[in-house]
């Protein structure tokens, strides 16, 4: 029943939106990641003109669906003059919104910094206040407070949510292909119209998405082993009991 | 207002309303159904349960959403030559609802498994040693207590599940995004239609917010909440 041409004719596609897929993935979480990080600093700040535009910017990105926002830069943007003078002027900042992949990048960052932020701010908050005190005692300034015990501190706390985040991200990208970007789901599509076979089309992605998905899992298991392994079950002791 | 495409826009925002609402339905009865399976005690039942999770939640929606519309369609017609009848289009509302649903099924099951995990077992024991049946002691004790424990969750699935039932318009339901698609090509205003469809999600999302602080207050009489 199972027509294998489907997938063997198209392999190198799935290949290539494989590769999309994983550099749209792994690029927008490390920008979005690097942005989060003095913006969560910002959202926690008291000053009301300090943490409400973070606010802003969150609360927009978080409550409105990402397809949304990919064609609200890819198509809405081109409406302005404005934009499309750039265009013609040749400027290179601008000239990142007329292409897919500029353009899905760009959405793909802002969006997962969004929720980067909120994950790190919580992190931040529930950074125990004995630890603060100790910092001051140590007589050290707040930069060097948040660069030695509050960022690194929440960067740990924060990898179980972060790791949904990422995994979140990577799903995300398949509307990449909505913008005509040949990405697996973009691959799929492609398949799919050549031969009219959804099964074999759609199924065989998701099966590489399931793969990649485990690959994530199992990076942040290792990480988590890693950087949180203060909080993994003790291990007995051999012929040792309480 | 808008170039006369507001009423268009409105009947799309319900579409997408309804959309949700029916999503949220199913999945919470999959959602439940996949949290009993789960915790039995037979393995026969909890291993398609296991699948089902880890399965659609390794898969993005779009994908999952465009094999049940194009493959539904195919068995459909499948079917239907087979005993000879005429030819049955899928409803792109009712493949979406569907799959929607299905998915956050996987999602729910997972919030609703750890709710009812959280509820003490001597809870339940004392009421056996007060007689009470099976039933009456998941309506009366398990139920009202695995809620509270699973509404923020809960909370939080319905959230993402809101944003997601803007890929309906990929499968060619008339949804608010896929009509202020259509409104920006032609008055050559996208970004004002998209613009208009971000407001219609964040009050959306607002409100939901606004009603689960409001459930969770309502669920939590009765429990001290820890000084923070």
């Amino acid at each position: 029943m199972i027509e294998w041409s489907v997938i063997t004719d198209s392999l190198p596609q799935y290949a290539s939106g494989l590769w999309l897929t994983a550099q749209l993935t792994v690029l927008s979480l490390a920008a979005g990641l690097m942005i989060a990080i003095p913006l969560s600093v910002m959202r926690i700040s008291r000053k009301r003109l300090v943490a409400g535009p973070v606010w802003v910017f969150t609360y927009f990105f978080r409550g409105t669906p990402m397809l949304v926002q990919l064609l609200l830069i890819y198509y809405g943007l081109g409406q302005f003059e404005w934009v499309q003078a750039q265009w013609q002027a040749g400027n290179t900042f601008w000239l990142i919104f007329r292409e897919p992949y500029g353009c899905a990048l760009v959405t793909f960052t802002l969006n997962t910094c969004a929720y980067t932020t909120e994950i790190l701010a919580g992190a931040l908050r529930t950074t125990p206040h004995g630890e603060i005190e100790a910092a001051q005692a140590c007589g050290m300034s707040r930069f060097t407070m948040l660069r030695r015990i509050l960022i690194p501190g929440a960067l740990r706390r924060a990898l179980p949510a972060y790791s949904n985040e990422a995994i979140f991200m990577l799903h995300g990208t398949a509307i990449a292909s909505t913008v005509t970007l040949m990405d697996l789901t973009g691959a799929a599509r492609n398949a799919y119209s050549q031969h009219f076979a959804p099964f074999e089309a759609f199924i065989f992605a998701g099966l590489l998405y399931l793969t990649l998905t485990f690959a994530l899992v199992g990076l942040f298991r290792l990480a988590e082993r890693r950087y949180l392994a203060h909080l993994q079950p003790r291990k007995a002791i051999k012929g040792h009991t309480a | 207002m808008l170039h006369g495409y507001a009423p268009s826009l409105l009947d799309g925002a319900w579409l997408t309303f309804q959309v949700a609402v029916f999503s949220l339905v199913l999945a919470l009865v999959l959602g439940l159904a996949g949290a009993s399976a789960k915790l039995s005690k037979l393995r026969l039942v909890r291993a398609p349960a296991v699948a089902y999770t880890t399965i659609v939640r390794g898969i993005p929606d779009l994908v999952m959403m465009l094999l049940v519309f194009y493959g539904g369609q195919m068995l459909i017609n499948m079917a239907t030559d087979a005993l000879e009848w005429d030819y049955v289009d899928v409803n792109p509302f009712v493949a979406g609802v569907a799959t929607l649903g299905f998915i956050f099924g996987a999602y729910f099951t997972e919030t609703f498994r750890g709710a009812f995990l959280a509820v003490p077992a001597g809870q339940l024991e004392a009421g056996a040693a007060y007689g009470m049946s099976r039933w009456q002691i998941f309506s009366h004790i398990l139920f009202p207590q695995m809620l509270r424990h699973a509404l923020p969750g809960l909370g939080n699935n319905w959230q993402v599940m809101q944003k997601s039932t803007a890929l309906v318009s990929i499968i060619g339901l008339s949804d608010i995004t896929w009509l202020a698609d259509q409104a920006g090509r032609s008055t050559h205003q996208p970004f004002l239609f998209y613009a208009v469809v971000c407001a219609f999600y964040l009050a959306m999302t607002a409100l939901s917010s606004v009603v689960f602080n409001h459930l969770e207050r309502r669920y939590s009489v009765g429990v001290r909440r820890s000084a923070a």
